[in-house]
């Protein structure tokens, strides 16, 4: 037709064709999925195409992690095709985490054909219902035709905003039927469009504010890591201008370097005594890309009383939601830490001397120190030498989740971003092998590790096999305390030591398990044999579980107990109640 | 032992302007379940020639903090063109149908339709011993219709929930 050739139609293709030749065109790498009924078209028009490549997980909920993990640590959306039914339901859990962490994911799902949707058809979910307050945006697409300006739309609202994951649901028949395919790019519906830059009024305050302040803090997040490298680095030149100390969340390790004399470490729940001290005596808090989180502010009544706020977030919703702040300014963090940096200028802060010495005194209380024990290996140290051993390989790190991962946030020092992937939100154990290997996927040449806890690493161990099968020489480093170790300290500090289903009873041989999927398999029972067991894990040049035993009932500290405030902390050494009134005992 | 705090809490009229795409109800109404917020009220319906664009108006309290949020994360949809708290922004007139339906003769029913006339309620039904009345008004108003009728032979209520706009000549 006249009116086709004016637009450049091409030909007609299968929307399973569409899928794929949108994929193709977003720019992805890796597909990272498990086939099914649902999902036959798809994967038929996969078959042979060496344009994509696809991961075979060997459960979805791995696929939606390595997802993740890629995402994470190349700064580019990760691509999950699951089936549907069981398919999409295994993937939920990564979907959320990726929600809450801000991870952009784009989800493909099949669904029954839609003349059986609502049926209760063989292998039906309501996959956009089930889906929905755990997606930035979802879709059921019922024509061929609109697949290509859907798919565009996903990469769109994944990417860009604040990122997350978004879910396209396709029912069986619309990857069979088929539509006009167009060469050029798709006409994009312009109604997605998240406001990026501050205004000159917000800017202005926001410097005088700095420049006014006695004892400043910046306060990152994932936010900083989201915006990209170059807000990395903004962020460290506002910080050289203004001489302020850092400190980050969880989710933001990484975007400034551990080793500057003005980096305090974590904050919050397991965060430094410099760090969550210098929260609370600030007169100014500068929030960069972090959402006040219930981990950070401990007991809301008594954080940082004393201080202004500045909220720098391009989620205009995370702004005044658990915390008041005197100037909220919604915009990406790139761009407003830029507008920061140009309206600075050649201007000179306050003279920070005084507070920098008061935060040198918080630094003598050495806060992550902890005590040797010459029967088993302390955990810290474990982590410790770790670090040592591969920095300069300048590794990826994954972990699972419990008391390693805080170790691992507490004493492996990061410098730069896209390093460091974990579950910050919503603590999902089972996260970090699944992520360590999309990482790999996306990372080939680097040395990528997933620092895990003896419970966690069972949740997705199916995933060794994914490793093997792609030869990814992705490392697990397990500390082995035989126990949920996080959980085992909440009982013994708020359960009066009633250890309630909290031992890893039973758990398999773990260099044999790894053998068992063509894995190296190494044990390491004592500090002697810590190096070498290390070192021996890095010159293996494909996948290596190491099985660190650690001292069993190592806690992790500093903590802030539930209900407390920052001036509350519980630092090794100290005397611990064994109980907690309910109030305290209600908070997570 | 421990008790659950509570805040002091505001009633707000809100509208949201929407794609009108498969979903977007749920997604909303989702949203005011998922995050604790209530709902007193919930009218939408497309107001585009085309069917495209729907306006959504919604009746919530809460403490301030609360409804700040709720605005917030309602505009953090996709499909959410625009959000306004018309509680907030000033004047605006808010209006509701609804139909009431009264069984009864004698004194009950000759009372019954006086009333009617005083709040300017409609028979839009009538049979020789009940009548459907039609009522247009700001919802307190048809609060006190209903209250009045009950004892008139009130048999069932029917209301649409609010339709809302902020007063003078802009757009909101
Ligand atoms: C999927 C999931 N289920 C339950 C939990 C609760 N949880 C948090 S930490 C933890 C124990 C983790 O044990 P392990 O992996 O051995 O780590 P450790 O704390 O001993 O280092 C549990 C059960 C969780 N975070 N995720
Ligand atoms: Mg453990």
């Amino acid at each position: 037709m006249e009116f086709e050739k004016e637009l450049g139609v091409s030909e007609e293709r299968s929307g399973a064709n569409i899928l794929v030749e949108s994929l193709v065109r977003q720019g992805v790498e890796f597909v990272f999925g498990y086939p099914g009924g649902a999902v036959l078209p798809i994967y038929d028009a996969l078959f042979g195409d060496e344009r994509l490549r696809h991961i075979l997980v060997r459960h979805e909920a791995g696929a939606g992690h390595a997802a993740e993990g890629y995402a994470r640590s190349t700064g580019k959306p990760g691509v999950v095709l699951v089936t549907s039914g069981p398919g999409a339901t295994n993937v939920i859990t990564a979907i959320a985490d990726a929600f809450l962490d801000s991870i952009p994911l784009v989800v493909i799902t099949g669904q029954v054909p839609t003349a059986l949707i609502g049926s209760d058809g063989f292998q039906e979910a309501d996959t956009v219902g089930i889906s929905r307050h755990c997606t930035k945006h979802n879709y059921l697409v019922k024509d061929p035709a609109e697949l290509a300006a859907v798919i565009d739309e996903a990469f769109q609202i994944a990417t860009t905003g604040r990122p997350g994951p978004v879910l396209i649901d396709i029912p069986k028949d619309v990857q069979i039927a088929s539509a006009a395919w167009n060469d050029g790019p798709t006409q994009r519906r312009q109604r997605y469009a998240p406001r990026t830059q501050g205004t000159a009024g917000e800017i202005a305050q926001a410097v005088e504010m700095i420049a006014a302040a006695k004892a400043p803090v910046f306060y990152t997040g994932g936010g900083v890591i989201n915006a990209g490298p170059r807000a990395t680095q903004l962020l460290r030149e506002l910080q050289a201008k203004t001489g302020a100390p850092v400190t980050s969340t969880l989710m933001g390790l990484g975007a400034f370097p551990a080793d500057h004399a003005d980096w305090l470490g974590m904050l919050g729940m397991h965060g430094t005594y410099e760090a969550n001290l210098a929260m609370n005596q600030a007169d100014l808090i500068v929030c960069v890309g972090a959402r006040f989180d219930d981990r950070v502010t401990g007991r809301l009544d008594a954080f940082a009383p004393n201080s202004k706020k500045i909220h720098i977030d391009i989620d205009r919703s995370s702004i005044n939601k658990i915390v008041r702040v005197e100037l909220p300014i919604v915009g990406d963090c790139a761009v407003v830490l830029e507008q920061m940096l140009a309206e600075w200028g050649s201007r000179k802060g306050q003279d920070l001397t005084e507070w920098k010495a008061r935060v040198d005194t918080w630094r003598e209380k050495k806060s992550l120190s902890f005590p040797l024990n010459d029967d088993a290996i302390m955990p810290q140290l474990a982590i410790q030498r770790l670090f040592e051993l591969t920095k300069d390989k300048d590794p990826i790190i994954s972990t699972e989740v419990g008391q390693h991962q805080m170790w691992a946030a507490q004493h492996f020092p990061f410098f730069s971003p896209n390093k460091w992937l974990t579950s910050g939100g919503l603590g999902t154990m089972g996260y970090g092998l699944p992520a360590a290997i999309g990482a790999q996927c996306g990372n080939p040449d680097s040395l990528v590790i997933d620092i895990a806890g003896d419970a966690s690493i069972q949740m997705n161990i199916q995933e060794l096999g994914t490793a093997t099968q792609y030869r990814l020489p992705v490392k697990v480093f397990i500390l082995n305390n035989e126990w949920m170790g996080m959980v085992r300290q909440w009982q013994e500090l708020t359960y009066e030591s009633r250890f309630s289903n909290s031992y890893s009873d039973s758990l398999p041989d773990f260099v044999k398990l790894a053998e068992a999927y063509g894995w190296k398999g190494i044990r390491i029972e004592t500090e002697s044999e810590l190096d070498a067991g290390i070192q021996a894990m890095i010159d293996h040049p494909g996948p290596v579980i190491v099985d660190c035993l650690v001292h069993k009932e190592s806690n992790c500290f500093p903590m802030i107990p539930s209900g407390a405030s920052h001036v509350d902390m519980i630092l090794y050494g100290d005397n611990v109640a064994g109980t907690m009134d309910d109030e305290a005992k209600a908070l997570v | 032992m421990m008790h659950i705090h509570q805040e002091a809490e505001e009633r707000h009229v809100l509208t949201v302007t929407v794609d009108n795409e498969a979903g977007i109800l749920a997604k909303i109404a989702g949203l005011f379940t998922a995050r604790g917020y209530n709902i007193d009220s919930l009218t939408v319906a497309d107001i585009t020639d085309n069917h495209e664009v729907s306006r959504i108006t919604i009746v919530t309290h809460g403490p301030p903090s609360q409804i700040d949020q709720i605005h917030a994360q309602l505009e953090r949809l996709v499909p959410v063109h625009k959000v306004v708290d018309l509680t907030e922004l000033g004047p605006h007139v808010a209006r509701e149908l609804a139909l009431v339906k009264v069984a009864g003769v004698g004194d009950k029913r000759v009372e019954a339709l006086r009333i009617a006339e005083v709040f300017r309620a409609r028979p839009v039904d009538t049979t020789t011993e009940s009548f459907i009345f039609e009522m247009t008004g700001a919802p307190d108003k048809i609060d006190s219709f209903v209250a009045l009728m009950r004892d008139l032979g009130l048999v069932e209520v029917g209301r649409t929930g609010i339709v809302a706009m902020a007063r003078g000549p802009e757009e909101a």
